[in-house]
């Protein structure tokens, strides 16, 4: 497989992939996580040490308090599992206008996360949940064993704490991904379809729903190979290549630190270890935000976000 | 040839338009615009396309709507569903010309 196919995809037709305002700062917590997701780009699990330090944390706020995002996205592995999460969740939320943390629902699950509920309340944070379909099977043949009706109950759990509810300003999306090797349903059919299931099935309501296409790294870049997928999902991806969701990747709008604080312009880019500006930079090293027109580096996984409709943090470009 | 069937053939298809290009053309559009969102959703015509592909028994349209129909966002189960669907209906069709047997039968019975 050649790594150089996306920018020659781009070169072909004259393209190039800069950045441009920055507006959000995601946070990788690191790769520890209570479940082994089968599509996790990053191979996170049960298995990983890798998790962000308190002295990071401190780095990380300060690069907020410094640089003025509009947006703070916290992610993982599971962002639950940190002890130093309510710190960092206190600490940017005064700093950004929304504060953003994903949850896989099962770590939120966990007694040992119940106060986190109550500080996502107090710090308005919007909650964006993993929940790969509307059936136990696929949710279980992507996240394992029990996975969904633990998700089912958090997904309610949350609903009675006032996220996701009409009328009420506490957020909850759910971001889906597909169980396989295929492309994920438009985000509209999705939405639509995710929200007339739970709401009837389980009472369920969301704000938004999000989808995305599964990128070939890590974990399911090796089920990809073992299972005889990966040349055929890696046509689809580049077959379905759309110029048009260019202006919307969120590389172009984000920049990514890994738990150890180096910088990157997406948790693609993170897992594929391409860092921002081509270089090892950490986020103590950073006076004040990328430069507009900044190089962002790609590799084959960037056919992912630029599929059919394209996908970025929000879900589908559409 | 190892095959009449080829996956490779199916994306193909377009092929077919090289001698009878405006025929083809009006296919396509037609054939496109059946599958748009209407009335029925996108993943609901996948899922009757995916029955139908089995009932006629035609593997490039099996390969293509099993595909359409997880990316349309149906489970397994709900595709077997489908399948059973179309199932009964082929085997009505047998069983219920049985009408047309026990007329025939008993006209020519004592």
């Amino acid at each position: 497989m050649n790594n150089n196919a996306f920018k020659h995809t781009l070169d072909a037709r004259g393209l190039t992939l800069t950045r441009g305002r920055t507006a959000t700062l995601q946070v990788n917590t690191g790769l520890i996580c209570d479940l082994a997701c089968r599509h996790c780009h990053l191979e996170a699990g049960p298995g990983r040490t890798e998790t962000m330090s308190a002295a990071t944390v401190e780095e990380v706020i300060a690069c907020a308090d410094r640089c003025g995002f509009a947006t703070a996205d916290i992610t993982g592995g599971a962002p639950e599992l940190l002890p130093h999460l309510p710190r960092l969740v206190a600490g940017l939320a005064p700093q950004v206008d929304r504060l953003i943390v994903r949850t896989n629902l099962v770590a939120l699950s966990r007694p040992e996360a119940a106060h986190l509920h109550e500080l996502y309340r107090r710090h308005r944070v919007a909650i964006v949940a993993s929940l790969p379909a509307v059936n136990a099977g696929q949710t279980e043949a992507q996240r394992g064993c029990g996975a969904w009706e633990t998700s089912i109950v958090m997904l309610q759990k949350l609903n009675e704490l006032g996220f996701g509810r009409a009328g009420s300003s506490l957020e909850l999306d759910l971001a889906t991904n597909p169980s396989g090797a295929f492309l994920p349903p438009g985000q509209i059919q999705a939405e639509r379809r995710f929200r007339s299931d739970l709401q009837r099935r389980f009472g369920i309501t969301f704000n938004s729903l999000f989808s995305f296409a599964n990128v070939p790294l890590g974990r399911f870049r090796s089920w990809l190979e073992t299972s005889g997928n990966l040349e055929t999902y890696r046509e689809r991806l580049e077959g379905s290549f759309n110029p048009v969701t260019l202006p919307g990747l969120m590389c172009r709008t984000f920049i990514s630190v890994d738990w150890d604080g180096y910088l990157y312009d997406c948790d693609f880019n993170l897992a594929a270890g391409l860092p921002h500006g081509n270089r090892r930079l950490h986020i103590s090293e950073l006076s004040e935000l990328p430069p507009e027109g900044t190089a962002i580096p790609t590799g084959e996984h960037c056919y992912a976000c630029t599929a059919g409709a394209g996908f970025t943090c929000g879900g589908s470009i559409e | 040839m190892n095959s009449y069937y080829d996956p490779a053939d199916l994306p193909k298809f377009g092929d077919i338009g090289k001698e009878a290009p405006e025929l083809a053309r009006k296919f396509f559009d037609y054939y496109g615009s059946v599958f748009a969102e209407g009335a029925l959703t996108e993943r609901e015509k996948a899922l009757i396309a995916l029955a139908v592909a089995h009932a006629v028994q035609c593997p490039y349209c099996i390969d293509a709507y099993t595909v359409a129909c997880l990316e349309k966002g149906s489970s397994l189960e709900e595709m077997t569903e489908a399948l059973h669907v179309v199932t009964a209906i082929r085997g009505g069709a047998s069983l219920v010309h049985g009408v047309q047997m026990r007329k025939i039968a008993e006209k020519l019975s004592l």
